[in-house]
């Protein structure tokens, strides 16, 4: 008996430990950072010959002349002209000012009234009863519909322009954190309710945190909502005492008949569209679900 | 560390038990109407005691141990306990936007410890299931053993006197399950918890258990009660070990071979 105490007791001591540290070795998998030239390679290279694709088939239809009407295809040496002119004179960085700062505070505001509006539809029946499928529903009403209303209510106005961006980003958000929550999986409440988080320090510990892949997903379709109903609102609401914005700059072409003005304009909507979702949401998704191992590198 | 975790189980020595089940029963509404899950339970678990909950699949364990831990109540009958119980569950049940170090600080917290003392305590809990080095670890960057450790500290973090543990080990191969249970015994000696441990696994309930308890099926009744006398530590190829689990199978089989009879 004491002989077995003893060889016992190092199996509890030393050799314990060693056979877990190798199997905590053995199972743990290693990851490492991708190498910045196959980056450049996978990610950066094929957006770029597209692109360069695309230029190419544009420059081919004006030189062959299959498109021979400038007013209808203007070249891109064309379009680049009018790009550097409004460059040149300064004007270029206004117009996209004027639209990304209206853009970004009235998706702000969007922010602020579709948060606590998807958590009360989420957490509290009623509600989620009553407005749930309206709040749904809303998402596939087209943003521009809010831009005749939005004039008579409130006239030919910013307040207008942020009234159809929050009627485009609120329904997307608060869907956003509704789905969120309502795919937290119910062991992390239950886990969370055995360590104390009941109530509102559940929702604050668990819910909210497990819901963030969803949230950010609805953030994400918010902006692209933004953008495009604020895009209808400046060709529409178009008016000299609201400052340029890029969809004011797209009507004005469309006045002048400057095919050249309009394809600026449709370049710069797409590339500031693009922009903010490579360089704010979507490196915040990636975040997201990298922390938690939900994205796999492929 | 053992001092701190000791002092909630003296606590509870105070008491004559960890936890008091008393006459409990729990029905589910099924589509043949009420369905009787357990059936007049009374089970006490002492302060410092391991027991294991045995039982075939369905047979109710997961239950009980909720009803134990206050996610449901019962239908009938009481529960009493020293303070909110701790549970594991067979998933890991960790936070996967939290480190490893920072669930079992959300513990912590959520038990009223001051910000500046989380982060010591925690190192140390890790260090008590030898993960020192895991703190900053996301959850998806451990292995299955080390996930059931770190949801182990996370337990322990709660300071309660009385362990549930649903199967927690039931997913893991059999060399790390193994090195698990040689932990949980070691950590259950030092802390002096009591613990109630669900499995369908006889033998590791022989391995772990001080009282082994068998749970029939359909409804839920405490068929036997087995006392393990075998001196800790306990290997799981010790013959005593496997003695006593070939006694306790044979009357598992009986139990559940009775429904087959009409
Ligand atoms: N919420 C519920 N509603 C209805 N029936 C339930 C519910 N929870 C459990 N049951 C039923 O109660 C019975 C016991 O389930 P339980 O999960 O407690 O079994 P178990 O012993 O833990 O089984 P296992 O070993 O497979 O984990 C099962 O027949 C199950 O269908
Ligand atoms: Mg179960």
């Amino acid at each position: 008996m004491a002989s077995t105490e003893t060889t016992a007791k190092d199996r509890d001591g030393g050799d314990l430990a060693g056979l877990e540290a190798g199997l905590d070795a053995l199972e743990t998998v290693q990851t490492g950072r991708r190498p910045l030239r196959q980056t450049l390679r996978e990610k950066v290279l094929p957006p770029v010959v597209a692109v360069a694709l695309v230029l190419a088939v544009w420059q081919a239809l004006v030189s062959f002349g299959i498109v021979d009407d400038p007013t209808k295809l203007p070249s891109p040496g064309a379009v680049w002209d009018v790009l550097r002119e409004a460059w040149l004179q300064g004007e270029l960085l206004g117009y996209i000012w004027t639209s990304v700062s209206r853009g970004l505070l009235g998706f702000f505001f969007a922010l602020l009234i579709g948060t606590p509006l998807g958590l009360l539809v989420a957490r509290v029946k009623v509600i989620r009863a009553a407005i749930g499928p309206i709040l749904s529903g809303l998402q596939s009403l087209p943003s521009v519909a809010w831009v005749p209303p939005a004039v008579i209510w409130l006239g030919l106005n910013n307040s207008m322009m942020y009234a159809v961006i929050l009627l485009g980003a609120v329904p997307s958000i608060a869907n956003g954190l509704v789905s969120g929550v309502s795919q937290v999986p119910p062991l992390f409440l239950r886990a969370g309710r055995t360590l104390g988080a009941t109530g509102l320090k559940g929702t604050w510990h668990i819910v909210l945190p497990a819901a963030l892949p969803g949230y950010v997903a609805g953030l994400k379709q918010g902006w692209a909502f933004s953008w495009r109903s604020l895009m209808a609102a400046e060709i529409i609401a178009s008016f000299p005492d609201l400052g340029i914005g890029l969809g004011q700059l797209l009507e004005n072409g469309r006045n002048a008949s400057d095919m050249a003005m309009v394809f600026e304009a449709i370049l710069l909507i797409l590339t500031v569209g693009i922009a903010i979702d490579l360089l704010v949401f979507s490196p915040l998704e990636r975040w997201v679900l990298r922390s938690r191992g939900l994205l796999v590198r492929s | 560390m053992a001092t701190t975790l000791a002092k909630a189980a003296d606590g509870a020595e105070a008491a004559t038990h960890a936890a008091r089940i008393e006459h409990v029963s729990k029905s589910f509404a099924g589509p043949a109407g009420q369905q009787l899950v357990l059936d007049d339970i009374t089970l006490d678990v002492a302060p410092g005691e391991f027991v294991t909950l045995l039982g075939a699949s369905g047979c109710g364990k997961s239950t009980l141990l909720n009803l134990v831990a206050g996610l449901d109540r019962p239908t009938a009958g009481t529960i009493t306990t020293d303070g909110r119980p701790a549970l594991m569950f067979q998933e890991h049940a960790l936070f996967p936007w939290l480190t490893a170090g920072k669930n079992i600080e959300l513990a912590l917290r959520l038990r009223g410890v001051p910000k500046n003392e989380r982060r010591g305590r925690a190192e140390e809990l890790l260090e008590l299931v030898r993960l020192k080095g895991a703190y900053g670890k996301r959850v998806h960057e451990l292995s299955g053993g080390m996930r059931q450790r770190v949801a182990l500290a996370r337990a322990l973090a709660q300071e309660s006197s009385l362990l549930l543990m649903d199967e927690p080990f039931a997913a893991l191969d059999a060399i790390t399950r193994d090195v698990l249970h040689d932990e949980l015994t070691r950590i259950w000696r030092e802390t002096r918890l009591s613990v109630l441990f669900v499995t369908h696994n006889v033998r590791e309930a022989v391995r772990l258990a001080q009282r082994v308890v068998l749970l029939s099926s359909r409804p839920g009744r405490i068929a036997r009660q087995w006392t393990v006398g075998i001196p800790h530590p306990r290997r799981i190829e010790d013959t005593a070990v496997a003695e006593l689990s070939v006694e306790i199978t044979e009357e598992l089989r009986g139990e559940i071979r009775r429904h087959g009879q009409h």
